[in-house]
């Protein structure tokens, strides 16, 4: 019993944390659904919606603005921003490379990455931003059950409501709408597409935005637990691993695999790492990843890869 | 007019088949030898200009010369056999502390402290176990999926060579310094004897890897770059081809990292390895050019030399930038010079330049 009550509280962190992967995961799922392209930016572009949210905050804060439409404004102009990214992304380096295969393609995310990253720091400065959109304060709950309680923090509980929110409502997107439906037609077969009469850069633009936008999303909440900070693209990089594990195509699988990622490299972590020196967070997900890759490369709920000459 | 082979007639196979056909080339190759080992010394010795202060020598040729070997053996494995990898960072810490722990000793198992060279040697060749390791993935995987497993190796060793003390000998800051650079009783300490060193190690492999590319097993590699599927029809096996790229490439790269760490460096520490040099030089294959050697040259050239021009030109011109600006300058300038060169010129700096010889070689008359 005694032993029970950390477990469930390094479990629900884990989970909790994990959410956070899934949330950059999703952006990556979407762009690679849509258009086939691994993009290696979706770190970069959390940071630079998080930069203008948080730049844009500070600014209209210092300005006298209320709180409430310094937020709203702060995010509309992250959203244009964002939209901006795209368009430019779209423009100038997903159409001239258009029918390159997924290697060059990703490779220009690369690109992109740095430039996105180059470009926002310039921009908006390159410090840690502290932003404070949500409660960062803890509960305890279950206190009669376990001695001393479980202690869940209420930013990780927001996160996983807006995780489901943005699932729900990313799913309503692409079942319902015109546009969605669009969307997984381009997924499908971009010539097909195309010649039902598709616009298919529109759609891209569409893509990214809806990436961007997904990016803002994740920054609000990483920016709150960790200050807006050029750092975050390195954890943002654990989002591979996440989809690795998910399966590159599937929405359901970026939140699963971020559960699994969160809870599994904090268990790791407290139970396996004390013995081998601590710190295995660092590596954990991409080893598992690595083992998932072995056994089932398409991942947990992937479409199986197919091989046709 | 100089750069042409009308005249040059090849009467045998092996005249054909050799790594220079063009005269003009050979000859270019030896003069630029020739400057490499003995007019840059010389110069350096007598302190004649550009070689005032040790500068360009230490901080310029020698990191240039070592990262041309680390982009060579990258451009093996991502440019002749088409495996994309973002471990190479890693590939090169193996090397450096692999070598560190044979040149310091392992009292464990008895074993002495080696001689540098046989060290450096052993570095590369326990960077090439661990990259056939990490390479068996690719046999099952291939294109981005394989990018992850290689990150995975990346990161691991990253947490390896912070936490396993055994690497550090126990060092408490988790900085090592290499051990006195002695080669059959010759020490290597002055910046010049350094130069020579990286460079006589960059010219060898250098060779090797161009024979190695333009013979069977490199038309392998290219083969399974280009269509593995086809390439396996054909009779390429891609279990020998696939693993004997990983192995080369990690060699060389391990190779590169204990020159690093031992004749660039000095002391390290795990950050030296980090994937920011991962991915520095998967930039410098791709800007000079997938699956040439010429490129890797390049590449390694441009990505060192830009930080230094935007640091120089700008204070010259009047408007000095602070370095917080031109690393963020670097940033976009390299990022969108890839993207552009994906767009433009998938085969970088390197296809340029045999543009312009096949110009020369109409040159003046181009008709």
């Amino acid at each position: 019993m005694s032993l029970l009550g950390p477990f469930i509280e390094v479990l629900i962190g884990g989970l909790l944390a994990g959410v956070l992967y899934s949330l950059v995961a999703l952006g990556f799922v979407l762009i690679f659904k849509a258009s086939g392209v691994f993009n290696f930016a979706q770190g970069a572009m959390v940071l630079v919606a998080g930069l203008a949210l948080v730049r844009s905050l500070d600014f209209l804060a210092a300005r006298g603005a209320p709180v409430w439409a310094a937020i709203a404004l702060g995010l509309v102009f992250a959203a244009l921003v964002m939209a901006v990214c795209a368009f430019a992304i779209e423009k100038w380096v997903l159409r001239p490379l258009l029918n390159q295969d997924g290697l060059t393609l990703f490779m220009a995310t690369i690109g992109a990455t740095f430039v996105l990253e180059g470009l926002a720091q310039m921009v908006f400065g390159s410090d840690v931003y502290p932003l404070r959109l949500f409660p960062t304060d803890v509960w305890i709950v279950l206190d009669g059950v376990f001695p001393g309680g479980i202690l869940i923090n209420k930013l990780d509980v927001w996160g996983g409501l807006i995780a489901g929110a943005l699932v729900g409502g990313l799913a309503i997107f692409f079942q319902k709408t015109k546009t969605g439906r669009a969307l997984r037609a381009v997924a499908d077969d971009h010539a097909a597409a195309q010649s039902v009469g598709i616009p298919i850069s529109w759609i891209w633009f569409v893509v990214w935005l809806v990436a961007g936008l997904v990016a803002l999303v994740a920054a609000t909440v990483w920016g709150t637990k960790l200050g807006v900070q050029f750092s975050i693209t390195f954890l943002a990089l654990k989002a591979l691993p996440v989809l690795i594990i998910g399966g590159f195509t599937s929405v359901p699988g970026a939140i699963v695999g971020g559960l699994i990622v969160g809870a599994g490299e904090k268990i790791a972590e407290i139970y396996l790492g004390s013995h081998i020196g601590g710190g295995i967070e660092y590596w954990f997900a991409y080893v598992l990843a690595l083992a998932v890759l072995l056994v089932r490369p398409q991942g947990l709920f992937g479409e199986k890869i197919i091989e046709r000459i | 007019m100089l750069y042409r082979e009308t005249g040059q007639f090849k009467t045998s196979y092996v005249k054909d088949m050799q790594i220079f056909p063009i005269r003009q080339d050979r000859i270019g190759i030896a003069l630029l030898l020739a400057v490499a080992f003995v007019g840059v010394p010389l110069l350096a010795h007598f302190h004649v200009w550009p070689f005032r202060s040790e500068y360009l020598l230490r901080a310029i040729l020698l990191p240039f010369l070592i990262l041309s070997l680390a982009a060579i053996g990258v451009n093996i494995l991502i440019g002749y056999c088409g495996q994309i990898s973002l471990g190479s960072g890693a590939f090169m810490g193996i090397g450096a502390y692999m070598a560190y722990k044979f040149g310091t000793g392992m009292p464990e198992i008895g074993l002495p402290p080696l001689p540098v060279l046989a060290s450096i040697l052993l570095g590369g060749i326990s960077a090439a176990i661990v990259g056939i390791l990490f390479g068996i993935p690719s046999l099952r995987i291939k294109g981005l999926y394989l990018a992850v497993a290689t990150l995975a190796a990346q990161f691991f060793f990253d947490w390896v060579f912070l936490r396993v003390k055994w690497f550090t000998n126990y060092a408490p800051s988790g900085s090592v310094s290499a051990p006195d650079l002695v080669f059959f009783g010759w020490l290597v300490d002055s910046p010049i004897e350094k130069y020579l060193l990286a460079l006589m190690f960059v010219t060898v492999i250098a060779l090797i890897a161009k024979n190695l590319a333009r013979g069977s097993i490199g038309r392998q590699w290219m083969a399974i770059r280009d269509m593995d599927i086809a390439a396996e029809l054909m009779g390429i096996r891609p279990f020998y081809a696939k693993l004997s790229a990983f192995a080369v490439s990690s060699f060389i790269v391990g190779i590169a990292g204990a020159l690093w760490a031992f004749v660039y460096l000095g002391a390290w520490e795990p950050l030296a390895f980090s994937i920011d040099r991962s991915l520095q030089l998967l930039f410098m294959v791709i800007i000079g050019g997938l699956g040439t050697i010429l490129g890797s040259f390049l590449g390694a050239g441009f990505i060192l030399l830009v930080p230094i021009f935007l640091n120089l030109v700008p204070s010259e011109l009047g408007v000095p930038l602070s370095t917080e600006t031109i690393s963020h300058l670097e940033f976009i300038i390299f990022g969108s010079l890839i993207c552009f060169l994906l767009i433009k010129e998938p085969h970088g700096f390197a296809r340029l330049w045999s543009l312009a010889k096949e110009k020369l070689r109409l040159w003046p008359f181009p008709y």
